[in-house]
């Protein structure tokens, strides 16, 4: 576990907020960053410590908030889990197409299933929902119910 | 008629397709200048309905996200749970996944080599592969019961042990594969038409395929050394001596080549699986409602990476699972190896990432109006082919000999 727990250090020598950052198993880190803070780690991690691949992003209906883990992989094979969150009244995140050109598709998924709005991704087609679902409705939230389809109680989990 | 910016829809119905996408391509003559993407067709909301049932039932539908790469998807949901749960699976059984997992690899591999060949016309190969992809099909139903979705595993380990009647089954089999699979690698070293029908076609360069984020055979083909069976090993693979094969061709041969040689490194993994199996049992029990928690579960699916995420939330039904299937990684890369290539090499090239679909039936029934039904078996079937080509003069023994195809199959 040395190369994880180098990589913990590193991570909270720079950034000492990160110091709850946890090693559930031998190639596994998770971390809680802060929304305000999560582009310079981010950034920090992929581009001073090799963190070249970008596994997908998770979305999370957390309540309150929209929950978003980045599951960034080393090619040696250990995955470090950057989780931040926002507020559902404003749930904005910033695009990391820049470093990931792959990541548009996650992100229109967070975007389409859980009603996230991602700063900075390109123009193009939704996915992964039909043209015409209807606006407002985000499945993959939890008050999301299949009735709501069908016009019953369809603006419930709208945000927008 | 304009010959410039000439748009066409390829999808999301469409002939050329084996699945529902939509490529919108736009032609200069006939080179494709730039294309888009739209996927979704396929979208059933199974992460929702993961959250609504029991992990035992999220399994056995996970199972079906894909027809072929079923056991990839059910092992890597069940290993997070596992993790998230701490259950010490037993070595029988991670070497009994491991063993279903490479037989896949090889049912999927052989399957993409016959569609690689259809796509460009090579029809013989389409058939040859597919007939001898029969007895890894035959291997599998045997082991699990089923041809495709098997159902081996369980939280905690496998349904179904490994007789020592059926060791030498499989070792049989894994030689009579690894024969025609040297076969195959001769035709994709030697035969000349299909060497140049795929060179220099669907190109990404190493440095693409790592900054679009390819996986799998897609990514390995254009040199990128990565395998998460080697990286970050799972179930028996960090027991396992093989290699990561790798090609630096960057189209669609080098992924060829790179699928013919991972079949070879298969049937190495299936011995020493089966030298080394280890003795005991093959489940341990696992609690229905699972501790809150989170893992991360990563799998070298026959496509490429396949990721997991499972979060618990002490109650019998997950709160979160996210599906990141290789296929999805692939797709920026695929845009990229159709710009500035033929319209004519787009199905190829949509291929060699490798499309899914299902098989099923193994019995043919056959029906005459004036006699009842008449059900065949395999070999029945096959023996009345012989003579039905026979009676009119036609003769495969000569061709069998020629090719030195293994008898008993």
């Amino acid at each position: 576990m040395s190369e994880e727990n180098e990589i913990k250090s590193q991570l909270v020598e720079k950034f000492g907020f990160l110091n709850e950052t946890t090693i559930p198993r031998a190639r596994r880190l998770f971390a809680d960053v802060p929304l305000g803070k999560f582009s310079e780690v981010f950034d920090y991690a992929v581009k001073q410590m090799k963190f070249s691949i970008l596994c997908t992003i998770t979305g999370l209906d957390e309540g309150a908030s929209l929950g978003f883990i980045y599951h960034l992989a080393r090619p040696s094979g250990i995955v470090l889990n950057l989780h931040t969150k926002a507020p559902k009244e404003k749930p904005v995140i910033k695009t990391v197409t820049g470093y990931f050109p792959a990541a548009d598709a996650y992100e229109r998924e967070l975007a389409d299933l859980l009603g996230a709005k991602v700063e900075g991704l390109p123009e193009g087609n939704r996915y992964p929902l039909p043209d015409d679902w209807p606006a407002g409705q985000y499945p993959l939230r939890k008050d999301w119910k299949v009735e709501m389809l069908d016009g019953k109680g369809a603006n419930e989990n709208a945000t927008s | 008629m304009p010959h410039r910016n000439f748009k066409i829809p390829i999808g999301p119905q469409h002939p050329a397709l084996k699945e529902p996408e939509c490529f919108q391509i736009v032609l200069n003559g006939e080179k494709i200048t730039s294309s888009g993407v739209r996927l979704g067709y396929n979208h059933r909301g199974i992460e929702k309905a993961c959250e609504q049932q029991t992990y035992i039932q999220d399994m056995y539908l996970l199972e079906r996200v894909c027809g072929i790469c079923s056991h990839s998807h059910a092992t890597c949901f069940i290993q997070a749970v596992e993790e998230i749960a701490g259950l010490e699976v037993p070595k029988r059984a991670l070497y009994i996944r491991t063993l279903i997992a490479e037989l896949e690899r090889i049912h999927s591999h052989l399957l993409w080599l016959g569609v690689a060949g259809h796509e460009v016309g090579f029809d013989t190969l389409l058939m040859y592969t597919w007939r001898d992809r029969e007895v890894v099909m035959d291997l599998l139903a045997m082991l699990t019961g089923n041809r495709v979705n098997y159902g081996m595993n369980t939280i905690g380990g496998v349904r179904r042990d490994i007789t020592a009647e059926q060791i030498p089954q499989i070792l049989k089999a894994v030689d009579i594969l690894e024969e025609r699979t040297k076969y195959y690698i001769q035709i994709a070293t030697e035969e000349i038409t299909f060497i140049k029908r795929l060179s220099n076609v669907g190109v990404v360069a190493y440095e693409d395929a790592i900054r679009l984020g390819a996986v799998g055979p897609t990514a390995r083909a254009s040199g990128v050394e990565r395998d998460v069976r080697h990286d970050d090993p799972y179930a028996a693979y960090g027991e396992l001596s093989f290699n990561v094969i790798t090609d630096k061709h960057c189209d669609v041969y080098g992924r060829a080549v790179v699928r013919v040689g991972e079949l070879m490194e298969s049937y190495k993994m299936i011995r020493q699986l089966l030298a080394n199996m280890p003795e005991g049992p093959i489940t341990v029990k696992a609690p229905r409602k699972i501790k809150p928690g989170q893992a991360f579960s990563r799998y070298e699916a026959p496509r490429g990476e396949d990721v997991h995420y499972v979060q618990a939330n002490g109650t019998d039904k997950p709160e979160r699972v996210k599906v990141r299937a290789p296929t999805l990684a692939n797709v920026q890369a695929v845009s990229h190896m159709l710009k500035d290539g033929y319209l004519a090499d787009l199905p190829i090239v949509i291929a060699a990432i490798d499309p899914c679909f299902s098989c099923t039936d193994r019995m043919i029934a056959v029906c005459d109006e004036n006699k009842s039904p008449e059900i065949l078996t395999w070999p029945a079937l096959r023996q009345r082919s012989i003579e039905w080509h026979r009676s009119r003069g036609i003769d495969f023994s000569q061709l069998n000999r020629e090719f030195k195809i293994p008898q008993g199959t």
